[in-house]
């Protein structure tokens, strides 16, 4: 097998014992770039010679004896919403089509500690707003399953990536389902970590309470040892945890005695796709027939999570790309006469339909005579939503739902329906609403041959116990084919 | 009242606290360095950068609370405030909407020797904008200096209970004594550490309260009298005419000496409220707060009206020993001594050491009078033996140099004689040489007493004490 399309574990052994060099590794992956990137899509902006330098630094300091971290010299790709200094961050929006920022997002800073080689950034929808990659302003991403359909969204980019041996691991950020989603699509593992878990700080935030950056990897393994790598208390996230936070990798155990497995009934209803319902199921008895035990419960709120998710992500969203105004940085519209028509020909010549959609819907629940009607309301059920997991997880241990409703649909498909698009994301939301950790793991394919994504949802800051239960699906599972591109 | 219309005015101050570094950044807080040089992602409002709240800045606006008698809100949240400008790099300003940090407080002002108690309805903390730079130089364009963004603000907002401007300038110049003496605030009006907006409305006694207007850009106190006495003049004008008074905001143009209508309440904003998700609730435990409570000293309107009624200083004098932490001190701490009365010291501290301090620029603490040596001197004066000009002298020295006060009276030569057998003989030896001002004053010329001490006084080299001087001379001419 070509170097790229090994996983990161795999890796990380081969170059710690100096049977691969990281600049080997990282001219496999961009050779494989070269030849299917053309089909993918998955990059907005490519840094071939920087990665090959930091590759060539790290072979350097193992050659010199130095002791490196696992993730030292694995090739990785990052969602274009993460801050990387000096290298283009564009949010795939015109809007910050040329910005550069100044600085590292926090998790950016991890990595390169970490000796990570980073190939470039990842497509994504325009600020992370959308379930398809389809409002990225460049280009949409391909599923590598089948390059006629979407690889979801909003991280499309990173999952694409990964599946297409474009990248080894991936980051994403996940604001409603937006690393979950797009890790279902493409036959990849995506964990969205416990809010507070993994710093913010230069994420370019969609919906501040929501966002989290997450790992995207081709095995559960290579999630844990990114996660491991990345989550943290940072001091300039004030909503970062301050807490102990262990090695996941090294904490995996391959054992599905005593666990409890929550079904709740509410994700399994009319708009679940009866295919995916049934690979669910399976690989739920399976776990069951190794020493799980399994348990139907209630998340009765579920009906209202959508809603309310898209109400507190659009306010905070309207609030959040205010910034976005010509004044400073980004996009300024070229002719305007006066302040006030330089803010309106800026902001209606840089974003696209779909952040338009979102800023107009979040300014209404705001304003003034609705905020109690809508953004109110919508707080009041993410505390009934979080209440109801919270005594969900007295009785069980990992809920187990589809990610998605129906496999990858064709690119075009849902662009002139928001709500049929909005509704991909209805098993997921109600995750970011509670702030809990929740990951997706391939569990097989359709008829079709797309991949099912089976979600596993854990109480706050249970990522080992969530890890560990997919970990052990993944060996009872066996292996997942590959895409073929 | 004012043409027969009560008045009535509320204020919303904004105080810039003198924290070391920005309310949610690292960034220094310091004004006039140079332009766009203090400023990191953070308070530029980069995309991705995060704010992180500076506790200082909760214990400042705690302090201040305390001073205003304010109810503490141990658990309050911060809010965004939406709007577009220039000056705002994010596009909304973090500040408190709902709940404050402190409310329900008063303050007790002095007015023309009236005591009167203004409510405060809360004091929120919250973060300044940037500066726009206008400039023909700049091409047509505006600049702007992202320097200020982020500089921690404290908002304190008054019940309407102001009846005139005189009240309005008194609440100010006490909200700005507080500040200083807590030492929250540098004060510095020129650099708009302290600025506020203005409420007005007027209405005839017994009827209900009239439509206010909001006045913004008021700099000064001075501005604040100007404004409000503009304004009050122009509502009357329009009820007098049958008019109505419009609900609206107008911006006051100190140099004309005139407001402006800036937007009506139909154009008013919808700042679009709502909890700021990337900071955290402020919770304060209580030993914060009662610790807070206890670093706070008397406050220097406590100290006037203290000094009014204990004392017996005029509110003038009371005021402006009140206003300077130092010299309060000072002359608490010569009252303390219980010797002398409150208004022997009042005079040479608002006389020549004021003089001495504004001509040369130093403060109190620069100079070497303390409640020791200024309680001699002031003891040598009442006992008469110096006299006032003498004492004059000692203070010019006292004042620069740590030296014995009593061995200055000999080696200044300052001592009045007040040897009654002494001060007989000059005055037999005057009386003598001056016959016709002793038939002048004996034919009903009551001022040629003063010559006749006067001559006394310069036949003793001015060392006579002229109190006992004129007794004597006034027994002799019986």
């Amino acid at each position: 097998m070509e170097l790229y399309g090994k996983n990161a574990a795999e890796l990380s052994a081969m170059l710690k014992n100096r049977e691969i060099s990281s600049v080997e590794l990282t001219e496999s992956v961009f050779r494989r770039i070269d030849e299917t990137e053309e089909k993918i899509n998955a990059y907005v902006t490519l840094d071939r010679e920087n990665a090959l330098k930091s590759a060539a630094e790290i072979d350097a300091r193992r050659a010199a004896g130095e002791e490196l971290s696992p993730l030292a010299g694995i090739v990785m790709g990052i969602k274009d919403n993460i801050s990387t200094k000096g290298l283009a961050t564009t949010c795939a929006s015109k809007m910050l089509a040329d910005y550069k920022p100044p600085f590292n997002a926090t998790v950016m800073d991890k990595l390169a500690a970490a000796g990570v080689v980073v190939a470039g950034k990842l497509n994504m929808d325009e600020f992370a707003m959308g379930s398809s990659t389809e409002t990225s302003y460049f280009k949409p991403t391909k599923n590598p399953y089948d390059t006629d359909r979407i690889p979801g969204g909003s991280s499309g980019g990173s999952a694409a990536a990964v599946a297409a041996g474009e990248a080894v691991l991936a980051l994403g950020s996940d604001t409603g389902g937006s690393i979950r989603q797009p890790a279902a699509y493409c036959g990849v593992v995506g964990l969205k970590p416990t809010y507070g878990a993994v710093s913010r700080f230069g994420l370019v935030a969609f919906a501040s309470s929501l966002d989290q950056i997450g790992p995207i990897g081709k095995t559960v393994e290579d999630v844990a040892m990114l996660q491991t790598a990345i989550c943290g208390h940072d001091r300039m996230d004030a909503t970062s945890a301050r807490r102990e936070y262990p090695d996941y990798f090294r904490g995996l155990e391959n054992n599905a005695q005593g666990l409890k497995i929550g079904i709740p009934k509410e994700y399994f209803g009319d708009g679940i796709d009866g295919e995916v319902k049934q690979k669910i199921m399976d690989a739920v008895k399976l776990l069951e027939k190794n020493g799980a035990s399994v348990k139907e419960i209630s998340l009765p709120s579920a009906d209202y999570a959508l809603s309310s998710y898209y109400i507190i992500s659009s306010a905070e969203a309207s609030s959040n790309l205010a910034r976005y105004d010509g004044v400073r940085y980004g996009y300024r519209a070229e002719n305007y006469d006066g302040l006030i028509d330089m803010y309106e020909k800026t902001r209606s010549e840089g974003f696209g339909d779909e952040v338009k959609r979102r800023i107009m819907l979040g300014t209404f629940v705001l304003s003034s005579g609705f905020f109690d009607a809508y953004y109110k309301k919508a707080k009041l059920l993410q505390r009934r939503i979080s209440a109801e997991f919270s005594d969900a997880f007295g009785e069980v241990d990992v809920i187990a739902t589809p990610t998605v409703p129906t496999t990858a649909f064709r690119i075009g498909e849902n662009t002139d329906d928001p709500l049929k698009m909005y509704a991909t994301d209805i098993c997921t939301v109600t995750v970011n609403i509670a702030g809990l950790p929740a990951l997706s793991v391939p569990c097989g394919c359709d008829s079709k041959g797309l991949p099912v994504g089976l979600q596993l949802i854990g109480g706050k800051f249970t990522e080992q116990r969530l890890l560990n239960a997919a970990y052990t699906y993944e060996h009872l599972r066996g292996g997942f084919p590959a895409a073929v591109i | 009242m004012v043409k027969g219309y009560e008045v009535v005015i509320g204020l919303e101050t904004h105080a810039e606290l003198n924290t070391e570094s920005k309310i949610y950044c690292d960034c220094k807080n310091q004004f006039g360095l140079e332009v766009n040089s203090q400023v990191c992602p953070v308070c530029m409002g980069m995309p991705g950068a995060l704010p992180t709240l500076n506790e200082k800045v909760v214990d400042y606006a705690i302090k201040m609370g305390h001073a205003l008698n304010c109810k503490i809100n141990r658990v309050c949240k911060q809010d965004r405030k939406n709007y577009f400008y220039p000056d705002l790099p994010k596009a909304y300003q973090i500040s408190q909407a709902e709940v404050p940090l402190c409310e329900n407080g008063y303050v007790d002002i002095l007015v023309d020797g009236e005591e009167r108690r203004i409510g405060v309805t809360r004091i929120h903390i919250e973060e300044d904008a940037g500066k726009l730079l206008h400039s023909d130089k700049f091409d047509g364009c505006s600049l702007v200096d992202l320097n200020r963004c982020g500089v921690p603000l404290i908002e304190i907002v008054s019940e309407p209970d102001m009846r005139s401007s005189a009240e309005a300038k008194a609440y100010l110049e006490t909200l700005k004594s507080i500040l200083q003496y807590l030492g929250i605030c540098d004060c510095k009006m020129e650099q708009g550490s302290i600025r506020c907006d203005v409420n007005v409305s007027v209405h005839k006694p017994g009827e209900p309260l009239g439509t206010r207007s909001e006045m913004k850009n008021v700099n000064s106190f001075s501005a604040a009298v100007r404004g409000i006495d503009y304004e009050v003049n122009r509502q009357i004008e329009i009820l007098e005419n049958g008019g109505r008074v419009e609900q609206e905001t107008r911006r006051w143009d100190d140099v004309k000496g005139e407001s402006v209508s800036m937007r009506s309440k139909e154009d008013a904003q919808d700042y679009r409220y709502f909890p700021e998700p990337d900071l955290l609730t402020i919770v304060v435990d209580e030993e914060r707060v009662n610790a807070l409570k206890n670093e706070i000293p008397e406050l220097p309107n406590t100290k006037l009206l203290r000094y009014v009624r204990k004392f017996g200083l005029s509110q003038k004098e009371a005021t402006f020993i009140a206003e300077s932490a130092e010299l309060a001190a000072l002359f608490d701490g010569c009252m303390a001594k219980g010797k002398y009365p409150a208004k022997a010291y009042a005079t040479w501290l608002l006389g020549d050491f004021i003089k001495y301090l504004n001509d040369t620029g130093k403060s109190v603490s620069d100079t070497c009078l303390d409640a020791d040596n200024l309680t001699e001197l002031v003891g040598l004066i009442e006992k008469g033996t110096i006299s006032n000009a003498g004492g004059k002298k000692i203070f010019a020295v006292i004042i620069e140099k740590k030296e014995d006060v009593a061995a200055l009276v000999d080696k200044l030569g300052l001592a009045q004689v007040s040897d009654s057998s002494a001060l007989e003989a000059i005055a037999d030896e005057v009386l003598a040489a001056n016959e016709k001002s002793v038939s002048d004053y004996k034919n009903g010329k009551t001022n040629a007493l003063g010559y006749l001490v006067g001559q006394c006084m310069k036949a003793s080299k001015g060392k006579a004490n002229p109190g006992m001087m004129k007794e004597i001379i006034l027994k002799k001419l019986g």
